[in-house]
């Protein structure tokens, strides 16, 4: 009694009442509307610019910008042009975001299991982090540190000397260890640390399937990277000159240095943002099914074992879209650092608004740099939920 | 505890047991059980039978009394609590298998990381085990991807990969449907047969009857009557144990 297989029908109804037919019909009217109200907006602003005699087009951007800019990874200053400036702008948004992405994620993950701890004062203490941090704007929190480290700290000409390292309303001024060409024997051998290392795992996870012996997967890696790095170095002939800041008569001068907008856009934007992701990692704990847990101890898991095999893997799939959210906020966010005069991407677009009135090509240029890290940073945070998604037919 | 009989596996000693401060859901428990013993648990919801079960590993704590299982006395010591969990398997309402893992994965997780054996040791053990609950094929499966039935045999395969000296069961059929009832029962009444001593939570009157050497009845955290399974069925000694039969027996 078998049935031959057979194929879906591909017919569809088109009649007038039809499913299909009124989908259509909706689509269509959408993208004429949309596609209308666009062109309107497009037209409209080219007759104004034209009717007032602004000139438009990106040619300003091979200009010389004129200005200087506070802080910036690379060499730059006035006679540069202005796509320079735009690059200088951008490197220091990324410096912020990225960092603080790292930084959140480590601190709010912290306080997020900290919420679970069997010590009432840690939870405690963790509960009051988060109600205080994510209930106050982040635009006065930045506020807050900026004042902080311009007001409580003494004039550039008095900075208070700590060791070698300055403090002063200049920002944080540390001794840098002089580049040569020995450094580079220890940076290749933190790299040869890495790999080693990666081996290592990779022997560790065979012998414990070989055997079932447990060794560390974390700690051992991390001493082979700097023991092999130090070993580097010391080939290298352990070069250990430091460039050292002297107080200087205007300046504390020489060294590396950490100014106080940089310090208080990061703060402030970590600081905000772990409230929030603290709340992500809570969450995403306790959604995993109290089944769960008892089934890892019935079978003997470990506190740790539990929470690495059983427990976090769940987890990690309810964290990643809101985790996700939380960076963008964050990136997005570092805008409000030309409150405090941070020279990020907008901040720098805005002089150079100010300076050659294209404001339609500077704000479209912002958008589109804020618009491609978003995406970038959506997309890689999609990849790695699929990943971690869990199989169910 | 000098005087406890050497074959008894299990020794409840008045074990009392609160939730909070004013919910009373052991009171006074004194149960010996003897080595290879099959018991099933029955009472009303809400009488203390899965606490009472889940005292024995340790995921509920008495707060008076003993309990020792096989010679370790349950505390707060948690050498004792680990010793006696990888002697004592668990079955579960829920089943509790981990989505994340294949079922392999999932029977392999303790004997690799509790049990320190060697992958393909544990992967040889663990295939043994799922071709005694008849499922060897589905291996490479996630738990979703199974029904209810083969969903808690495989719960019951991952237990036994300890091989434990006793084996618990939570209500281990209340979840599913009638026809994978049978499915799992079969499975149970095989690892009675081969002498592993069982606690079975259950109102499945048939296995009862079948398998167990002893019921016992619990209600308001008490138990009230224990018997063989003939005795306990046809000739119930109290009003409650009487009442309790006749609404489970009634249809």
């Amino acid at each position: 009694m078998s049935v031959a297989p057979r194929t879906p029908p591909t017919k569809r109804d088109w009649s007038w009442r039809s499913q299909a037919f009124r989908g259509l019909l909706y689509q269509i009217i959408a993208v004429v509307l949309i596609g209308g109200i666009a062109w309107w907006l497009a037209a409209n602003t080219a007759e104004n610019m034209r009717v007032r005699g602004i000139k438009s087009g990106f040619d300003f951007l091979t200009q010389p910008a004129g200005f200087d800019i506070g802080e910036s990874l690379t060499k730059f200053d006035s006679n540069d042009p202005y796509w320079k400036a735009f690059l200088v702008g951008v490197s220091n948004t990324l410096r912020v975001a990225i960092l603080g992405i790292i930084l959140t994620t480590i601190l709010g993950t912290l306080i997020g299991v900290g919420r679970f701890s069997r010590n009432g004062l840690v939870r405690g203490l963790c509960q009051a982090y988060v109600e205080l941090f994510r209930n106050v704007p982040v635009l006065l929190q930045l506020l807050m540190w900026y004042l902080l480290f311009t007001e409580f700290l003494p004039d550039v000409t008095e900075a208070k000397r700590i060791g070698d390292i300055y403090l002063s309303k200049g920002g944080i001024t540390f001794p840098k260890p002089i580049w040569e060409s020995g450094h580079l024997f220890g940076v290749a051998g933190l790299l040869v640390g890495a790999i080693g290392a990666w081996f290592y795992r990779r022997w560790a996870r065979s012998k414990f399937e070989a055997t079932g012996q447990i060794r560390s997967m974390f700690w051992v890696p991390v001493a082979i990277v700097l023991a092999v790095g130090v070993l580097g170095w010391l080939a290298g002939g352990a070069p250990s000159q430091f460039a050292v800041p002297q107080k200087g008569e205007f300046a504390v001068e020489g060294g590396g240095a950490l100014t106080p907008e940089f310090m208080a856009v990061l703060l402030g934007l970590v600081l905000y943002t772990a409230a929030f992701v603290a709340e992500v990692v809570r969450s995403g704990i306790s959604s995993v099914a109290r089944g769960q847990s008892e089934a890892a101890q019935a079978l003997g898991l470990s506190k740790g074992q539990e929470m690495q095999q059983v427990l976090l893997p769940q987890a990690l799939r309810v964290i990643i879209p809101p985790m996700t959210n939380q960076f963008l906020n964050l990136t997005k966010n570092s805008s409000l650092a030309v409150a405090i005069g941070y020279p990020d991407v907008v901040s720098i677009s805005n002089t150079a608004l100010n300076q050659t009135g294209r404001a339609v090509e500077c704000i479209a240029l912002i958008m589109l740099v804020y618009l491609t890290t978003s995406l970038l940073t959506s997309f890689f945070m999609n990849w790695y939920n699929a990943k971690s998604a869990i199989k169910e037919r | 505890m000098t005087t406890q009989n050497q074959d008894n596996i299990i020794v409840f000693d008045k074990v009392n047991k609160w939730y909070g401060n004013s919910f009373h859901v052991l009171r006074d428990i004194n149960l010996n059980v003897r080595r290879g013993e099959r018991i099933v648990v029955c009472g009303p919801s809400g009488s203390g039978k899965s606490t009472l079960i889940r005292c024995i590993n340790r995921l509920e704590e008495h707060q008076e009394g003993h309990l020792i299982v096989d010679g370790t006395e349950l505390t707060d010591d948690v050498k004792a609590i680990d010793k006696i969990r990888k002697e004592v398997g668990m079955v579960f309402q829920q089943f509790n298998l981990f989505p994340h893992l294949t079922v392999l994965e999932n029977l392999t997780l303790s004997p690799m990381y509790v049990g320190k054996m060697p992958k393909k040791e544990a992967e040889e053990k663990a295939m043994l085990q799922l071709k005694r609950v008849r499922i060897a094929e589905q291996a490479g499966k996630y738990p979703l991807q199974l029904s209810g039935g083969q969903q808690q045999r495989v719960a019951i395969a991952r237990a036994l990969c300890l091989t434990p000296k006793i084996m618990l069961f939570d209500e281990p059929t209340s979840a599913l449907d009638p026809e994978m009832i049978k499915e799992v029962l079969d499975v149970m009444v095989e690892m009675a047969n081969q002498g592993i001593t069982m606690i079975c939570v259950t109102h499945e009157m048939g296995f009862a009857k079948a398998v167990a050497d002893r019921v016992i009845f619990m209600d308001q955290g008490q138990i009230v009557e224990q018997n063989t399974p003939h005795e306990f069925f046809n000739n119930p000694q109290t009003d409650r144990s009487k009442d309790f039969l006749s609404k489970i027996l009634g249809h």
